[in-house]
């Protein structure tokens, strides 16, 4: 058996803890950069907003209907989302971290009957130590305590255990099959077009025609809402197959010399990453892209280059993505984002060597190695590559123009109680 | 050569211990413990001043005479919480503050409980 415990509106409720006027309001919570609404309240889905709509769409309601909206706050999010999973694992061990606000719980070593008691019992005690509201399903397999915690979410009961057949088949018939966990946009198409439209549909399809469009993975989902559990608890995260760093900039950018700041600073960023995780990389991508709501020309490109050595050095990293930024970039076009990926991931002590390498790997290691140490004793971008700028404040870093507190990493942001 | 030790075993090496730890004494449960900053003067009568920082615990029970931080007007604010007679009121430590009573429990939302004052001298 297992379950899931997904957080209620996860940055909302963030924001809620530490300023309870907020409670019973609509709020909204918007992506990096302030770009567009990324968590919402209900009230807020009341007065007709929806997930993923642009910020400016929207910013009238703050006067007219008394929205509240916040810059995403990653600071404090990370730090109550790490209270819920140590409040999780002091009763249930077996745990993954699916995303900020999921975990999935492994559930067999529990007596049945006393499943639904246990959640309850993390429901409450996440609830008053941490004041977050969280809800919890519980299935035999961890599609269907997908498909579980969404119904507890919905009807308000908190907490549901979905293992009866025909409450489980009569669910499925209600569920579009792309809200099923794991059909993406593209299988939600091909799945419709046969006429596989709700995730009941899905269950009842044979596994020979899931097989030809959808390979193993569609008949792996098929099962698993049929009740045999294909996906157990992956207690260790696998290793990234890539590392993306882009941002979308608070204001346009038309130089080349202004993007190429950004590249650099991200390239910086990403190299970090890779390091951290013992990685190199084989290859990397650049893009840039213009602004695609705004009425100017349009201009979206990517550009790859392969390594002849796989690599985890700034300066070489640098070296490419600038290479690669110069072919694609075209003079003016007002670009709203650009980014940094890093492909071909492979462990350090599997690379490669080149028969004709100029570079002094060992050199090179060295040098990443103080940099690193450096910025993590002094705070990120003490050192940095002079490619990315001297200026403080560069238009590429992130817009937040209503950010809340670092109400529990930063004594200076606690939060205010009253004695009045 | 080797150095070799001689003598008696140092009496104290049974009792190698840590540091003393002031996260460790002063904090029960790290997930649900919050501190805080005070702002104005109505728990001078209970030693919490203004600026003065607040551990606050919300996995303990606000019973009766504890120093509470309790949700009024939407806000966070500090006071004695009081059980009498099936009534609640959180109580100020000041005479120029009253207290707010209510009819019963359900009307009043606690956040949470002070386990200490941090204040300067």
């Amino acid at each position: 058996m297992y379950a899931i415990v997904d957080c209620n509106n996860f940055y909302v409720s963030c924001e809620r803890l530490f300023k309870p006027s907020l409670n019973g309001k609509p709020v909204i919570v918007l992506s990096n950069n302030d770009g567009c609404a990324v968590a919402l309240s209900e009230e807020a889905r009341k007065i007709g907003i929806t997930r993923g709509i642009p910020y400016f769409k929207v910013a009238h309601m703050e006067k007219e209907n008394g929205l509240k909206v916040f810059s995403s706050n990653y600071a404090l999010y990370g730090d109550i989302s790490s209270r819920v999973v140590d409040v999780i694992t002091s009763i249930i061990p077996e745990v993954e971290i699916y995303s900020i606000d999921e975990c999935f719980l492994d559930l067999s070593s529990y007596p049945e009957k006393e499943l639904v008691t246990l959640a309850v019992k993390i429901r409450e005690r996440i609830g008053k130590w941490v004041g977050i509201p969280v809800s919890v399903g519980i299935a035999r397999t961890k599609t269907l305590s997908k498909v579980a915690v969404r119904i507890a979410k919905k009807s308000g009961q908190g907490v549901l255990k979905l293992t009866d057949k025909d409450e489980i088949d009569k669910n499925l018939a209600k569920m579009p099959v792309g809200g099923v966990w794991g059909v993406g946009r593209r299988y939600a198409k091909w799945l419709n077009r046969y006429g596989i439209k709700d995730a009941a549909a899905l269950k009842n399809t044979s596994n020979h025609l899931l097989r030809t469009k959808m390979g193993i993975c569609g008949i792996r989902i098929a099962e698993e809402l049929r009740g045999t559990s294909c996906y157990s608890i992956e207690n260790a995260p696998p290793k990234k197959r890539e590392i993306t760093v882009s941002r979308s900039f608070a204001k346009t950018l038309n130089d080349f010399d202004d993007l190429k700041n950004a590249v650099v600073h991200f390239t910086t960023k990403a190299s970090e990453k890779l390091r951290k995780e013992g990685s190199v990389a084989g290859a990397v991508l650049v893009f840039v892209m213009t602004n695609r709501f705004s009425e100017l020309p349009q201009y979206n490109r990517v550009g790859t280059m392969k390594l002849n050595v796989q690599t985890n050095d700034t300066s070489e990293l640098i070296n490419h993505t600038i290479k690669v930024l110069s072919e694609i970039f075209k003079k003016g076009y007002s670009y709203k984002k650009t980014g940094v990926i890093l492909k071909e991931l492979v462990p350090e002590n599997q690379v490669q060597m080149a028969l004709f390498d100029s570079i002094d790997r060992g050199r090179s290691k060295k040098i990443m190695k103080v940099l690193d140490n450096i910025n993590e004793t002094f705070g990120a971008g003490s050192l940095k590559y002079a490619g990315e700028g001297l200026d403080k404040n560069p238009d590429f870093m992130p817009a937040s123009a209503m950010l809340s507190n670092a109400f529990t990493t930063r004594w200076s942001e606690i939060p205010i109680v009253k004695a009045l | 050569m080797m150095p070799v030790s001689a003598g008696f075993p140092s009496p104290a090496d049974s009792y190698i211990e840590g540091k003393l730890d002031l996260n460790k004494h002063l904090i029960k449960k790290p997930v649900a413990t919050f501190f805080v900053k005070v702002s104005g003067d109505s728990m001078t009568g209970a030693g919490i001043f203004s600026d003065d920082l607040l551990i606050v615990d919300r996995s303990m029970e606000p019973v009766d005479k504890k120093v509470v931080i309790a949700v009024v007007d939407g806000e966070l604010t500090v006071k004695r919480i009081r059980f009498k007679e099936g009534r609640v009121s959180l109580v100020p430590e000041n005479e120029n503050y009253a207290p707010i009573e209510f009819s019963d429990n359900s009307e009043v939302e606690i956040w949470g409980v002070v386990t200490y004052v941090i204040h300067p001298l």
